[in-house]
């Protein structure tokens, strides 16, 4: 009785999408790209090494952010909490309690997640709007804590002296040792996210973006699937704020104000939201381009939304989505 | 045909949804024999969706029941009731727009493929022999409902009437036992609507009870075992669509 409806398919018929040339150069490009900032900061070192660390910190947490806001889209204005509990964890595991970087790090890790989850349980049943008014809120709420809660945190004082990561015993405190280091972070996120966006995971979050009821009829638990996307998401803001605070050794509550925030939502819609490469030149070019206009540093914040809202404009795809356009695929 | 085979794929009883003071689906009760066609017709707004809304759990009935293979499935939501085999597509298409025809197909795969994180990162040789079953598999459903040529185009950019057909392909991909098709002939053109005559009699052969609602008579009238007639919320006739047509309540109902 049970037969199966995969008998009244046809023969398989496979068909592969043809790749040309131009489409691996179109997708090549931004990569290459971000590899010359990066080397040409590996090289000079100094404080562009510096400025490209912080812009590959960022990378990491806006990567995250993506999974959320590009795979999934939903929006969250409350990363910066996450972060928050990455870098406190590690500074205060390492400074007060003497652990060494690891374990600090995975513990920051498991309390980010779980806070994740703690939070993401309620609020994730929000839509829209709402939605983003509690992720908001979360944000506040952490930058609060850190400032109130002295005798851990030692308000807006902050935590310094949080030592650099070392490996088998080396330390990573050069420029272009931290930079390496970062760079092979920045590599493993994007890997992972690339794997995640082409699996079936991947396609539940991007059914859930599409229509939650058409994935709801499909038999994905929406729910379950916007949490697991908003606990990817806290993961990668726990990593990137603990490897901010070994790498800059000093953490304090502004360094996860709102303006992070701002920060890396002008980073993902500069970059290109929901692709790999997107949140990675994205938080390049926002870190790098306004090192280059150093006069206005008063407006820096204007200058922001006005590159977001002419980026908007002029290319709604972000940075990734212009590269793209290089590819002119062939109309069938 | 045993029994079993007789036992009724979906049974629903007394379906009732209030909306206020509108009673849109008032005490409908009828039955889908597994391997049949079953269509419900009836004139625009006479509670059509609703009702299919009631059964795939998007609402939840005032009162009744809904069985689903003898069990009582009333209180499930979509998912879970999609996890059972009972399967919808929307009256107002709902793809994922910015995915491709054959990506849309592999999503409608996910009940019938297994991993999550792990397998996404560490890609285990499992994990790739099913992403290439699920990319032929989808790609294979798309040659059926005749949408091979247009595979890696965005949903976005396809007609209304192929936008359809994806769906179809797309709910199918989750190999249901109960198909339920709101309006899928809507849109499409008259090549197309014969395909999809053929398809839901091929489906509905090999197993695959299919529930549909139409406007499109020939289409009812050329697919369907039993066909059930709401009008203002209320059943007013069922039956094979020979007598159907000759029922003077129908008549009324359709030019009254």
């Amino acid at each position: 009785m049970n037969s199966s409806p995969s008998t009244i398919l046809p023969k398989a018929v496979s068909v592969p999408a043809r790749v040309s040339p131009r489409r691996h150069l179109a997708q090549a490009a931004p990569w290459l790209a971000a590899a010359a900032v990066v080397g040409y900061a590996l090289v000079v070192g100094g404080y562009p090494a510096t400025v490209v660390g912080f812009a590959l910190i960022y990378a990491i947490f806006v990567s995250g952010l993506n999974i959320f806001m590009g795979l999934t889209a939903q929006v969250s204005f409350g990363q910066s909490a996450f972060a928050a509990i990455g870098g406190y964890g590690s500074a205060i595991l390492t400074t007060q309690y003497d652990w060494t970087w690891a374990p600090a790090m995975l513990a920051g890790l498991a309390a980010a997640v779980a806070a994740a989850f703690v939070i993401g349980y309620p609020t994730l049943r929000l839509k829209g709007h709402y939605l983003s008014m509690a992720t908001l809120a979360i944000g506040l709420i952490a930058h609060e804590i850190a400032v109130q809660w002295e005798s851990v945190t030692l308000g807006y004082l902050g935590i310094s002296g949080v030592p650099p990561i070392d490996i088998a015993g080396f330390e990573l405190s050069s420029d272009r040792a931290t930079l390496t280091m970062l760079t092979v972070c920045v590599l493993a996120t994007a890997f992972a996210v690339a794997r995640i966006r082409r699996s079936r995971l991947g396609r539940a979050f991007a059914g859930l973006a599409g229509s939650e009821d058409a994935a709801r009829a499909l038999g994905i638990d929406v729910a379950r699937y916007k949490l697991l996307s908003f606990l990817l998401a806290a993961g990668f803001a726990s990593f990137s704020g603990s490897l901010f605070v070994h790498v800059v050794g000093y953490v304090s509550p502004e360094v996860f104000s709102l303006h992070m925030v701002i920060l890396s939502f002008t980073m993902l819609y500069v970059g290109g939201i929901g692709t790999v490469v997107g949140p990675v030149i994205g938080a390049l070019v926002v870190s790098v381009l306004p090192e280059t206009f150093r006069a206005l540093r008063d407006y820096q914040d204007l200058a922001y939304g006005a590159a977001l809202i002419l980026l908007l404009i002029f290319a709604p795809r972000g940075l990734a989505g212009l590269f793209a356009a290089l590819d002119t695929r062939r109309k069938p | 045909m045993s029994a079993q085979a007789q036992k009724a794929c979906l049974e629903v009883q007394d379906a009732t949804r209030r909306f206020g003071g509108l009673v849109a689906v008032n005490a409908v009760s009828f039955q889908v024999k597994p391997r049949s066609v079953t269509a419900v017709i009836g004139p625009n707004g006479a509670g059509k969706t609703t009702l299919f809304n009631l059964i795939s759990g998007a609402l939840s009935p005032s009162s009744g029941r809904v069985l689903f293979e003898g069990v009582d499935v009333t209180a499930e939501p979509p998912e879970a009731k999609a996890a059972r085999g009972l399967i919808r597509t929307f009256q107002l298409v709902k793809l994922f727009p910015e995915l491709s025809a054959v990506e849309n197909v592999k999503v409608g795969c996910h009940l019938r493929t297994r991993g999550g994180l792990l397998a996404a990162l560490l890609r285990p040789r499992w994990a790739r022999r099913m992403e290439a079953e699920t990319e032929e598999r989808a790609r294979v459903l798309l040659e059926l409902v005749g949408l091979a040529a247009t595979a890696d185009q965005p949903a976005a950019a396809l007609s209304y009437g192929q936008a359809r057909l994806l769906e179809v392909a797309r709910a199918l991909a989750a190999q249901p036992r109960l198909l339920m098709l709101d309006e899928p002939a809507a849109g499409l053109n008259a090549d197309e609507s014969a395909r999809l005559a053929t398809l839901i009699r091929r489906i509905a052969d090999d197993g695959t009870a299919v529930l549909l609602i139409e406007h499109d008579m020939h289409l009812v009238m050329n697919t369907a075992d039993e066909v059930v007639v709401v009008d203002f919320g209320k059943k007013i006739a069922q039956g094979a669509p020979d007598r159907i047509r000759q029922d003077p309540a129908v008549i009324a109902a359709y030019l009254g």
